[in-house]
């Protein structure tokens, strides 16, 4: 039989040609993709040296910034980063574990279900289906959270939250001052609608993984925990949280590193003052706050130091994100997701 | 027949006392009742209760900003809005249809920068062993980055572009949100390769095909529609972000087109840093413009948004 009538044929040397460059392309994009990630952090650091090698230490710890007088340091930007940000966490984690235990256990489902049993129309082919409808509507709306940009949350913060809290703050802030929480009081833009804000925009977060790691609990330990005659709180308090609790750390972390970078909301609710202050109700600064305030006005000379503050900022993000996606790949490598 | 010749008939005794061979003697029924004088019903109740508060609490704030977005925004929204530039503090009326055009300039800039690398390294990704060393190297740098703060994207931006080039720029601009759209990319698209059935590839392989061949016939055609959804979640974070924007394509009152020429190496105008800097003024006309911009903004945002997840959806059914 002659070789050509043959239908199959080894692959061309144009095609093996072909072949090896693709493969070495999408390597190479691999690393190009790795290198732009190295490349950003140590851009950022390296033009961030001639600041630290003049101001030192001391940067991170003194309290002035002074432009006119070339004084500059970061520690009440560095006090406001972390107080809105671990203030935020403690709301949004109240707020988001609470959403997706509600959604992961399905009671929306439930109660349309009881709904439709009244009529007599749980199991119609049409209305029959309304349970899981609800159900996937409201994850949605709590995902449409995360979509809003957060220069539209900042608009709507200083035009729905600050007025709506400044009375109960004035309130506040007269019968309770002396307690340091409400020491000083609210003139317009401060820490507390700021932290509002920022708690509704990590939320999202907390909840869609927070609710990734609920349903992920095998069943069959649910069940027993129904057989022994736990009640369904029982339930999820003792055995689904606690089994899922890993993943919903991982969320909250993750949350913490957003919280921490959150720029936009922050720089036009907080006030940018330079104070350090444990109340509510003082204005602050953040680190992300003070690079978009300062760092479109800032002469050549300036930047040196923002690069700086900007080196702080991603020193604390990146650690923070970095425990956040180890904890998550960890547990999510763990196949039972129960090793609490 | 009487009661008491049944009894004789199956065998029971006479002197049977029914209460004796009762099961259920002893049980007091009303205590597996659900009653919410219990403790643990209340208990259980009462959190189901608070939980479902605290989720229905949690979603005021959307529709409190989707209302006044449509309550204040709209009001304002008239193709005027569209087609003039934004106006000079204390004039009426104005638009912001420079600041529409800018967005789509820069998205769709930052798009052909991050697109080709991310999947490319998707690809590679995809198709590399468990255990090889630089992919999940790779994939842990695109966790992190994900979280990356989006103003440290605009510094860098702003260290490597803004000062080489001398000037605010439309690119550099486009550089910053690539840094933040690559991350979404790679990993979406990666998983979007991943979940092709692996007896198709094993089908192209078996055929014959190079790898190159299965990923260009095979992988990529069917993971085209998740890979899709990536790119246009990307497109909905890239187009919401101002942070990077402040200091890298900065704000322009002009058009990005002047008498033909496309000045991409200008301070470009861009949606998001118009409701910034106007959202601060005194002036009436400039807020209600800031609500106008940001109810386009948000549903440009969800319009892509919707895009990408109707375009996964339909490939699940």
């Amino acid at each position: 039989m002659p070789a050509d009538s043959q239908i199959s044929r080894p692959p061309s040397r144009i095609q093996i040609a072909t072949d090896t460059a693709f493969r070495v392309l999408c390597q190479g994009f691999a690393w190009l993709a790795l290198l732009i990630a190295v490349f950003i952090v140590l851009k950022i650091v390296i033009a961030a040296l001639p600041a630290v090698r003049q101001y030192g230490l001391g940067f991170l710890t003194g309290r002035v910034w002074d432009p006119h007088k070339k004084v500059y340091s970061i520690l009440p930007e560095i006090w406001g980063t972390l107080y809105s940000s671990v203030l935020a966490l403690i709301l949004g984690t109240a707020f988001g574990v609470a959403a997706a235990v509600f959604l992961a256990e399905g009671f929306v489902a439930d109660y349309a279900f009881a709904l439709l049993k009244i009529f007599k129309l749980q199991f119609h082919p049409v209305w029959g289906k309304l349970p899981r409808q609800v159900d996937n509507l409201l994850r949605n709306l709590i995902e449409l959270l995360a979509a809003i940009p957060s220069v539209v949350y900042g608009l709507w913060g200083l035009f729905v939250v600050i007025p709506l809290v400044r009375p109960a703050c004035h309130w506040l802030h007269a019968k309770m001052g002396w307690v340091p929480l409400f020491g000083t009081d609210l003139s317009g833009p401060g820490m507390l609608p700021a932290v509002i804000v920022l708690s509704i925009m990590i939320l999202p977060t907390i909840t869609a993984i927070g609710r990734g790691a609920l349903v992920g609990v095998p069943s069959r330990l649910r069940m027993a925990a129904y057989g022994l005659g736990a009640t369904r709180w029982e339930t999820i308090l003792a055995v689904t949280i606690p089994t899922a609790s890993p993943g919903i750390f991982g969320g909250v972390v993750l949350a913490f590193g957003r919280a921490l970078g959150e720029t936009m909301a922050l720089a036009m609710l907080v006030g940018n003052a330079n104070v350090i202050s444990a109340s509510l109700f003082s204005p602050a600064n953040t680190l992300a706050a003070l690079l978009a305030n300062a760092f479109p006005e800032a002469s050549p000379k300036d930047v040196g130091v923002l690069m700086y503050a900007a080196t702080a900022l991603l020193a604390i993000t990146l650690l923070v994100n970095a425990a956040g996606a180890y904890i998550l790949q960890r547990t999510s490598s763990d196949p039972e997701g129960s090793k609490a | 027949m009487t009661h008491e010749d049944v009894q004789a008939d199956a065998g029971i005794p006479k002197n049977f006392n029914a209460e004796e061979l009762d099961p259920f003697r002893g049980v007091d029924f009303s205590q597996l009742e659900r009653s919410l004088r219990r403790p643990r019903t209340f208990m259980s109740m009462l959190l189901s209760g608070i939980v479902a508060a605290m989720t229905l609490f949690a979603l005021i704030p959307l529709f409190s900003v989707v209302g006044l977005l449509l309550w204040r925004g709209g009001r304002k929204l008239s193709i005027a809005a569209f087609t003039q530039l934004p106006p000079a503090p204390l004039e009426q009326n104005g638009g912001f249809g420079n600041a529409i055009l800018g967005t789509l300039v820069i998205v769709g800039m930052a798009l052909l920068i991050s697109v080709p690398i991310g999947i490319l390294s998707a690809i590679f990704l995809a198709q590399a062993k468990s255990g090889n060393r630089l992919a999940s190297t790779v994939r842990f740098a695109a966790k992190v980055l994900t979280g990356f703060p989006s103003i440290l994207a605009g510094v860098f931006a702003y260290g490597v572009v803004v000062t080489a080039t001398g000037g605010y720029s439309a690119l550099a601009g486009a550089v910053a949100l690539s840094i933040l759209m690559l991350p979404t990319i790679l990993l979406t698209a990666e998983d979007a390769i991943r979940m092709v059935p692996s007896k198709m590839k094993e089908a192209a392989i078996g055929m014959g095909a190079t790898d190159t061949q299965t990923v260009w016939m095979v992988l990529l055609p069917t993971a085209v529609p998740r890979i899709l959804t990536g790119v246009m979640l990307a497109v909905a974070r890239g187009a919401g972000e101002t942070a990077p924007l402040l200091f890298t394509s900065l704000f322009s009152n002009y058009w990005l087109i002047w008498h033909g020429h496309v000045k991409l190496m200008q301070p470009t105008a861009s949606l998001a840093v118009l409701i910034y800097n106007f959202a601060g003024m005194p002036f009436a006309n400039q807020v209600e413009l800031a609500w106008a911009a940001a109810l386009v903004l948000v549903l440009l945002v969800l319009t892509a948004n919707l895009i990408g997840q109707s375009l996964s959806r339909r490939q699940v059914e």
